[in-house]
């Protein structure tokens, strides 16, 4: 039997806002199915988006959710779950909301190990406003506040997560919602920050003045530039340049940050000594 | 029983927002405010409480923000240079209608400006904080008692009217140190103000379908009262909306359940100002924050030298005490303004009052305004 997404979709907010062909679609779909697959209670879920595309994902899930201000999502999902860690929080933004202006809160987020779901839906692009470069724009791609071409420098969204500390990162692209929704179940099970590079198409302000006028043409270019962890490794440092590894590229135990917290209510109710070094494992 | 302490500004506002019901504090450190977070870090785990220390101010209040949508009473605390960075989270909790009370500790600026020292030249920020329409409720001490006593006084008026309050306090009243006598915890207790809920079935509920000049019914997260804040104008259920007809309701709400309600029956029944020795008076200081209590021994030794002096000093900043404002301008001839800034709250004096004929004394070079200092300046008006 197909899969029923309308008891987890606000139905009276379809269609969606978002562009025929967008990626952003098949991500919903992805993280609804997920979500059935762990069995959550939607009462005890919340959706938290900034701002851009991505920031309409939260409108559209039937749950609590929460349309922050651009950049602020992990700072605004880490007092929810602070507050309730019983909730299960998923955060989703894009790459200029997650990596530009609010690239200090993911930093800090992934260090904190604070168990929130972050997904990146990485089009490589802003698209919402027409085509500006955004810090995973590849050099050398025309934007519209980059006319003669991007100098800019990209950076790996998945390297400066296990750089901060996040001890769950995976990168997916939206071309396999299959995997897609399998690396999500992963993530979603795991207990800490759990980091989700998911690459995604924008056909109409990446693509369009970049060669790739459909959205298929865009997601072939997504095929090109990806490919699976292991093969990846197998590659030389010269064909890693050009090449994300996919797949599941860090998954560790790591102390929570809300289970850590505990250990400051007890110390402070008495319950147990101070916090000192020999509480971790990790001392500097 | 009153409680008798020996404490400090900043820490008398940290121990209200404990004794209010605050479980939530996210903030980042700044000078001169930086004793408030110590204070909670140490208060709230105490009783399960949350506090966190965020990697700047921008996701200190948005920690705080986001505990206050998922039900808990929050707060945060700054200077200057950190509401200047908080704002457009400020403006996301007018629109969304999201309680929080901000603490700001006055320094002199602007910019990094005058880091340790005291300034009353957040008056105009603490009305207009952030971009947009919105009305702003804003409080300030002038006295250890009310550090604390005003900040439970911002907490109820945060959760009754579900908006954002400005506690301000300046660098001289934060650090001042000494005897403080507290209402009784059990009558404080009693004052305490909870959010309103609502109780039906959740396919009915509508958190933004409010009558004009109310606020917002905002249940707790994780209840089964499903809806969406943003930041985007909202109709009924919180989803954006661009209708014409909405925005301009919503906006007006906004500032009608401020603005509005206090001008019709004021916002709650503490007092908005002090009236000090006004009674006989024939002139009148205007003083507000920590030199308000110059002002106040400048009263007794302008009495002593023959000139009866009396001072009005607001405690609600924003909404101004209009009424009895404009009520001491038609009573006195001669008023005599004073501000640790250029004139930020004589602007609003003036229009109220509606003439400006007053004598001033406004400095903003870090040092506050000694008593002698006023005395010479009301005496050249007679």
């Amino acid at each position: 039997m197909a899969f029923n997404y309308d008891q987890y979709l606000r139905v009276d907010k379809m269609p969606t806002l978002w562009c025929w062909g967008c990626g952003d679609g098949v991500i919903l779909k992805s993280v609804i199915r997920a979500i059935d697959k762990m069995g959550w209670d939607m009462d005890k879920v919340c959706v938290v988006s900034g701002i851009g595309c991505s920031g309409r994902f939260s409108s559209y899930i039937n749950c609590n959710t929460v349309h922050t201000t651009h950049g602020r999502t992990i700072a605004y999902a880490t007092g929810i779950k602070l507050t309730r860690p019983d909730a299960h929080v998923i955060v989703v933004a894009g790459d200029g909301d997650g990596l530009a202006i609010g690239g200090n809160h993911t930093i800090h987020g992934c260090r904190r190990n604070i168990d929130l779901n972050f997904i990146l839906i990485n089009n490589f692009i802003y698209g919402l406003t027409n085509s500006q470069i955004s810090p995973t724009t590849p050099q050398g791609m025309w934007c519209v506040s980059a006319q003669n071409g991007n100098i800019d420098p990209t950076f790996d969204a998945c390297k400066l997560a296990i750089g901060a500390g996040a001890s769950f990162v995976a990168r997916e692209t939206m071309l396999d919602p299959k995997k897609l929704e399998k690396v999500l179940v992963k993530g979603f099970s795991h207990k800490g920050f759990s980091f989700f590079d998911i690459m995604s198409n924008c056909h109409i302000n990446l693509g369009r003045k970049n060669k790739m006028q459909s959205a298929m043409e865009n997601l072939e270019w997504i095929d090109s530039i990806t490919t699976p962890l292991k093969k990846w490794e197998a590659l030389s440092p010269e064909e890693q340049l050009n090449k994300f590894p996919t797949g599941v590229l860090r998954e560790v135990e790591q102390a929570e940050y809300c289970e850590m917290y505990d250990m400051v209510i007890a110390s402070a109710q008495g319950k147990r000594g101070k916090i000192t070094q020999d509480d971790f494992a990790k001392k500097i | 029983m009153a409680r008798e302490v020996i404490s400090t500004g900043n820490e008398l506002a940290a121990h209200a927002a404990f004794d209010a019901g605050c479980m939530f504090f996210g903030g980042y450190p700044i000078t001169p405010s930086s004793e408030v977070m110590h204070e909670m870090s140490d208060l709230l785990p105490t009783v399960g409480g949350k506090f966190i220390q965020m990697e700047d101010e921008i996701a200190g209040i948005s920690v705080a923000l986001g505990a206050s949508m998922a039900g808990t009473k929050a707060m945060t605390a700054t200077s200057g240079p950190g509401i200047s960075l908080k704002a457009e989270q400020i403006g996301l909790a007018f629109i969304a209608e999201v309680p929080l009370v901000i603490i700001n500790v006055m320094r002199g600026g602007p910019s990094t400006g005058l880091p340790t020292r005291v300034s009353q030249a957040d008056i105009g920020q603490a009305q207009y904080p952030t971009h947009g329409d919105y009305a702003s409720i804003t409080l300030c001490a002038g006295s250890l008692e009310e550090c604390y006593t005003q900040t439970v006084r911002a907490f109820n008026l945060a959760e009754k009217y579900m908006t954002p309050v400005f506690m301000l306090l300046d660098e001289t009243v934060g650090h001042m140190h000494g005897k403080a006598v507290l209402p009784d915890l059990e009558e404080i207790q009693a004052s305490i103000v909870n959010r309103k809920r609502f109780d039906g079935k959740p396919e009915d509920y509508r958190p933004y379908d409010v009558p004009m000049n109310t606020p917002a019914v905002l249940n707790p997260m994780f209840e089964g009262y499903r809806f969406h804040f943003t930041g985007l104008h909202h109709g009924p259920t919180g989803f954006p909306t661009e209708d014409a007809a909405q925005c301009q309701f919503n906006i007006e709400r906004l500032v009608g359940k401020i603005d509005a309600v206090s001008a019709d029956v004021g916002l709650d029944d503490d007092a908005d100002y002090e009236e000090f020795m006004l009674d006989d008076a024939e002139v009148c200081l205007i003083a507000y924050g920590s030199i308000s209590r110059g002002a106040k021994e400048a009263v007794m030794k302008l009495r002593n030298d023959g000139i009866k002096a009396g001072l009005f000093r607001p405690i609600m900043i924003w909404p101004s005490p209009a009424k009895k404002l404009k009520e001491i301008g038609q009573k006195f001839d001669k008023i005599f303004v004073t501000e640790l800034n250029m004139g930020q709250y004589l602007k609003e004096i003036e229009r109220v009052m509606g003439r400006s004929d007053f004598t001033t004394l406004h400095k903003a070079n870090g040092r506050p305004i000694a008593p002698l200092e006023m005395v010479a300046k009301v005496k050249e008006m007679f």
